[in-house]
């Protein structure tokens, strides 16, 4: 070997009890290169990311940092040999400002002041340096998520990281976002910074990574130069068999509609127009997808169809019935009874109690349902058979109803909660974000549930900020920017044009939304 | 998220038994410096709470109202509400039995008074509960700072009352007359007079408490409105995605919460004091509140919580007798030191607990 | 049948942990306030300390944490022999009926309410007369024509001395302006001068200059609040003329540490005898302080307007209305 790499692990092994989480683990990442490690949720990448950073101690096995052999008790000594991470949900301070965050753990004296204007001057030549801008002062609750992220890497390059490990950093940003967190990672990479990038998708890992490790359950089972590689050959290592990476299905049938919205305004509590004037149908046995950068108004619409919000305005024809929605108190209880159900974008936040047991989410928002009560009892016998058999023809794992939603991997959570909507056999199926979080086995499995779903006579309204997947589900799509559908286009639609339809081009906004020099 | 699922036995038993330990421990570390025998102190403290049947028998007395506010305390925080009216509410629940009593008490015998002293208690905890509620539910005023203030305005209101509409004319306290047999719970003593409580004022009400586990247990694990109540109290957004009515729930669990509250009167007044009096509630509707913490919000946690603060009221009176140097005032810090460390600290050895028994567990919902 | 006198000792029935406990020390059970409440039940130890400096004997205490335990309390020291079994407070009356029929062979006392039971002794005061006395004083130093009174908390016996501190001033001047308020509705209002002092504030900026407080630990408060004005407060229960000396016009003692000290002293000598014991001025259970601290407020004028009153009042020519006997003020 020409070089010396910037960090090498040998025989890394790590139990959690009867759990082997890392087995016999072997890595070599080159410096200056950016080092894709992909794998399924609990495949262990996470497990190995927290060795290398200290959190926790491998029982066997060497961790070698540019050729010498090193143990690394915590963070701090992980900090000091030049490792800085990036973790998947922020650690940062959202009253403090970007400096004030920045600075925060590494500060030179316990006065703040002279330390604060050193570290200003750092700051700035970091933002140079690496294109790295934003606003100093900017308090961090102020600033968009892509921005917030950035402020991340800036805090680990502070601390002179030479390795920056960034764990999942895809899955809070936009497509923009993403993009051009990725050509940080190539000036990153330039500047002679390596990089280790988790991650379970395998476009990001296709586009900016150079070599790349796939783990399975613990394993280290392949690493490969990313230019000899696919996404196919990757898949099929993550899942350990051949994935259909498309959704085969036939061409709709659509017959009447099931579901009309008719000039529907939203406002949300601060007073501003969030969904702006919007009219649609959803006829039986089609999909229609609704593209759009995330934070457009397709949340507030699904809300709000759902009986969760309140409309200003707006008429929603459904079951035979014509409800003003501005004046209707119809909850998300009422809107079930009219055979609409709902698969929310947020599992965590709303789809699920995650401290429940999953019997006791497979029946949320169906616990009035005579089937699963007697009287003011729940019918605990009836409700756990119906969980059984909802895991069963879900695959759901680990198959017992008992556990709790939190234990279960996000690809399982998903199944859950599509289970409990699609099994109570909706007129109208209302989708959001149906594989955010969802490994790539669980996506493939979700999808061909939709497809069923439609071949089998209902009108599905699908929400997604990947427009891959809208693409690849839609019969119909329609593109919401601002509140507002600008476009609609066929189950065909060219990529560009959605994209071009997506960032509001009119508007000349996407520059200030991207935000590249 | 707690981070993954602990044993049952090292949940409810493991990690109260820790919390209860370094309470002793520093307690420990009190008496000494106050030059007592530690050892002596927890002797005096174990028995004058278990070791003779009297004893025992005031031990139990505490427990009974202990479980109601416990209860009243637990099943709000179900809802994810913060009951800290318990106080007041439990103080105007008296009402409730005082008029059943002071109505019927010369003309029927106590079996037919209890279960309208039951609602009378339950329907005044429970009224003055709904303020709060009603200004959470649709106001998002605070419970935490709206059920505080009313338990000031139950102290004045029971106070006019008392000195003003309700007083025994001629007495120099401020109380109703003294109820006759039917408006008196019979004491243990009486029932089951085997067992020796003396003269420990142990009533019926505690089977009545008991049966307020069962309903409550039951309320909570297995009725519909117990589902939705868990489910807003963990998450309220999925609750309103489910078709739950925040309204709806806060209002109906705080009734719930105050009439469990106000049925603590129950054991007071009709069990115990047999009159309605000013500031009979004197702390049980606060302490309740680290019953219920320490209790897990279960009603068999409760139970043991519950006994274990009539220990201490029970077992503290006896030290501070037995010790003088030991004076109500150290009573307290020890009780203190239980609650800081039962409730407050409650989380000091969870996370180093959870990390031993559950590694694997923690992982995957950190990799979730 | 063997009758357990003070004097001798007997172990009826002794709970496992006791021997600690000397028998035949007379034992006081304080109520809820605590022995330190700069009131009420520190006048009671008053007469404690004053027993055990004078005999050399040693008294057993027990300060109540709850009412509940008050019966608890007076039983064990009943069954250890301690006697007599002095209950301070009204709150405990419920308590030392059941005890003193539990111990017949013991001897009891009680301070500020009647048990009729053949071996306990009541301890009542007139606590109105009293305040007839402070209300005239009051109203006779006052130039302003308005009075104040702060109470703890409103229960019957603070309205009995409200209502007779108005009849009192009402005696001195019948234009006089009576300004009261309670300070709160828990027994934490005998013990919060901060409120106190807010309290006699606001009655002085309306126009009072002299302030009675019938409040415990929270007159303190009253009485500073009345000096740093520059106005009179009026003490109670026990001697607080020199706390702020020449700006207390009088305190209005109850003799609370007398009948501790007296029922201690007749039982050691035995002579304990029960029956109520009703202690107004005439039987120097209330009185008013006059001594240096306050010579010079006290007008001879006032002086004779006061002695006369209290010769009336013992003497049954001045009838001072008892607000408790049919629920009404009239003044």
């Amino acid at each position: 070997m020409s070089e010396i790499p910037a960090i090498e692990l040998r025989k890394i092994n790590k139990s959690f009890g009867p759990v082997h989480a890392n087995k016999d683990i072997d890595l070599v990442v080159k410096k200056g290169s950016i080092h894709g490690i992909i794998g399924e949720n609990g495949a262990g990448k996470s497990t190995l990311m927290s060795i290398l950073y200290g959190f926790y101690h491998a029982d066997d096995g060497d961790i070698i940092i540019k050729g010498k052999k090193v143990t690394i008790a915590d963070s701090k000594a992980a900090i000091g040999m030049g490792i800085g991470m990036v973790h998947q949900h922020f650690m940062l301070v959202d009253n403090f400002s970007v400096l004030e965050n920045v600075v925060l753990g590494a500060e030179d004296s316990a006065l703040l002041a002279g330390g604060l204007s050193r570290a200003r001057t750092e700051l700035k030549r970091l933002e140079e340096e690496y294109e790295l801008r934003v606003d100093p002062e900017a308090l961090i609750q102020d600033l968009p998520v892509g921005l917030q992220q950035r402020v991340e890497i800036l805090k680990a390059l502070y601390r002179s990281a030479e390795v920056l490990i960034l764990d999942e950093p895809t899955g809070v940003l936009t497509p923009a976002e993403a993009d051009h967190l990725f050509k940080i990672l190539d000036v990153l990479k330039n500047q002679g910074k390596t990089v280790l990038l988790i991650t379970h998708k395998l476009r990001e890992i296709m586009a900016v990574t150079d070599t790349v490790s796939v783990m399975r359950r613990g394993e280290m089972v392949a690493t490969r130069e990313t230019g000899n590689t696919s996404m196919e050959e990757l898949a099929e290592l993550m899942v350990g068999r051949s994935v259909l990476l498309r959704v085969d299905k036939e061409p709709a049938q659509p017959e009447a509609p099931v579901m009309e919205v008719e000039n529907l305004t939203v406002t949300d509590s601060r007073g501003v127009q969030v969904v702006k004037d919007v009219s649609l149908s959803v006829r039986a046995g089609e999909i229609v997808g609704i593209a759009g950068v995330s934070g457009n108004g397709q949340s507030e619409l699904l809300e709000t169809l759902s009986g969760i919000r309140r409309a200003t305005s707006g008429t929603l024809k459904i079951h035979g019935e014509s409800i003003d929605l501005g004046t209707s108190t119809l909850d998300a209880a009422d809107m079930r009874k009219k055979n609409m159900g709902h698969v929310p974008e947020d599992r965590h936040r709303m789809g699920l109690i995650n401290s429940f047991t999953e019997y006791e989410n497979s029946i949320l928002g169906y616990h009035r349902d005579p089937a699963y009560s007697r009287g003011l009892l729940m019918d605990l016998a009836a409700i756990k058979k119906n969980a059984v058999a909802e895991i069963e023809k879900y695959d759901i794992r680990p198959p017992n109803p008992m556990l709790k939603t939190a234990n279960f991997s996000g690809g399982n959570q998903q199944k859950i909660v599509l289970a409990r909507e699609i099994e109570r056999d909706p007129e109208v199926l209302l989708i959001g974000q149906p594989t955010r979080g969802v490994d790539i086995g669980a996506i493939e499995f979700i999808h061909r549930r939709i497809v069923e779903l439609r071949d089998a006579g209902k009108g599905i309204l699908l929400v997604s900020v990947e427009l891959d997947e809208i693409r690849a589900l839609s019969d119909r799509v329609l593109v919401m920017f601002d509140g507002k559908i600008v476009g609609e286009r066929g189950s065909n639609a060219d990529e560009g044009e959605l994209g071009l339809l997506m960032a509001g081009v009119e508007d000349n906004r996407m520059t200030a939304e991207g935000g590249v020099q | 998220m707690s981070g993954g699922q602990l044993p049952r036995w090292v949940d409810l038993g493991l990690i109260p038994f820790l919390n209860l330990s370094a309470a002793f421990l520093v307690s420990g570390l009190v008496v000494i410096l106050i030059g007592e025998n530690p050892l002596d102190a927890v002797k005096v403290l174990l028995w004058g709470s278990l070791g003779y049947a009297e004893g025992f028998g005031f031990t139990l007395f505490y427990a009974t109202n202990f479980i109601f506010t416990g209860l009243a305390v637990a099943v709000a925080f179900h809802a994810g509400l913060f009951n800290i009216g318990g106080e007041g509410q439990a103080y105007v629940g008296g009402l409730g039995v005082a008029f059943a009593c002071l109505a019927l008490d010369q003309y029927v015998p106590w079996y037919v008074t209890l279960p309208f002293a039951i609602l009378g208690s339950a329907a005044m905890g429970a009224a003055w509960a709904f303020i709060p509620a009603w200004l959470q539910a649709k106001r998002g005023s605070h419970v935490v700072i709206t059920t505080i203030m009313f338990n000031y305005i139950s102290f004045s209101f029971m106070v006019y009352l008392l000195g003003n509409v309700l007083k025994k004319p001629g007495s120099m306290q401020n109380e109703t007359r003294t109820f006759e047999d039917g408006g008196r719970l019979p004491f243990l003593n009486d029932v089951f007079p085997s067992f020796g409580f003396g003269y420990a004022p142990v009533n019926l009400s505690l089977f009545v408490a008991l049966a307020a586990c069962v309903a409550v247990w039951f309320l909570i694990w297995r009725t519909k409105l117990g589902y939705e109540i868990r489910s807003f109290g963990a998450n309220a957004t999925a609750a309103v995605y489910a078709g739950i009515s925040p309204v709806r729930i806060i209002v109906v669990t705080m009734l719930i919460s105050g009439g469990l509250a106000g049925m603590m009167a129950i054991n007071e007044i009709m069990g115990s004091q047999h009159r309605l009096l000013i500031d009979f509630v004197t702390g049980y509707g606060f302490v309740g509140i680290a019953v219920a913490l320490m209790g897990r919000a279960h009603p068999v946690g409760i139970i043991l919580a519950a006994v274990l603060f009539g220990m201490l009221y029970q077992g503290g009176a006896e030290l501070s007798f037995e010790m003088p140097n030991i004076t109500r005032d150290m009573i307290i810090v020890i009780q203190g030191l239980v609650i800081l460390f039962a409730g407050a600290l409650e989380h000091m050895f969870r996370p180093a607990i959870v990390r031993f028994f559950t590694p694997s567990q923690a992982l995957a919902a950190k990799e979730a | 049948m063997f009758r357990l006198s003070s004097s001798a000792c007997a172990a009826i029935f002794v709970a496992a942990l006791s021997a600690t406990a000397a028998c035949a020390d007379p034992a006081i059970v304080y109520s809820v306030g605590g022995k330190f409440d700069g009131s009420f039940n520190e006048s009671a130890f008053a007469g404690v300390k004053r027993y055990m400096e004078e005999t050399g004997e040693n008294v057993r205490e027990f300060e109540l944490e709850r009412d509940a335990q008050s019966l608890q309390a007076l039983r064990n020291f009943a069954s250890r022999g301690n006697a007599p079994v002095i209950a301070i407070g009204f709150n405990q009356a419920n308590a030392l009926k059941q005890a003193a029929e539990a111990f017949p062979n013991s001897d009891f006392a009680i301070v500020d309410m009647v048990v009729d039971q053949p071996n306990v002794r009541s301890y009542v005061f007139k606590e109105h007369e009293g305040a007839y006395i402070g209300g005239l004083l009051a109203a006779m130093a006052s130039e302003s024509g308005t009075v104040g009174f702060v109470g703890g908390m409103d229960i019957p016996i603070i309205q009995r001395f409200l209502c007779g501190y108005k009849q009192g001033a009402l005696s001195a001047d019948p234009d006089i302006k009576v300004l009261f308020n309670m300070t709160g509705d828990t027994p934490a209002a005998f013990a919060n001068p901060v409120r106190g002092g807010e309290l006699a504030t606001a009655q002085i900026k309306r126009g009072a200059d002299v302030v009675l407080q019938a409040a415990g630990g929270t007159g303190l408060g009253v009485l500073q609040a009345a000096a740093d004005a520059g106005v009179l407060g009026i003490g109670t229960d026990s001697n607080q003329n020199g706390l702020h000396k020449g700006k207390v016009l009088t305190s209005i003692r109850k003799r609370v540490d007398n009948a501790v000290f007296d029922s201690f002293n007749s039982a050691r000598e035995g002579s304990f005898s029960p029956g109520i014991q009703v202690l107004g001025l005439a039987e120097g259970g209330m009185d008013w302080v006059l001594d240096e601290n306050n010579r010079p407020l006290i007008s001879d004028e006032m002086k004779t307007a006061a002695d006369a009153a209290v010769a009336g009042i013992s003497d049954g020519t001045i009838k001072v209305h008892d607000v408790i006997s049919d629920g009404v003020c009239p003044y």
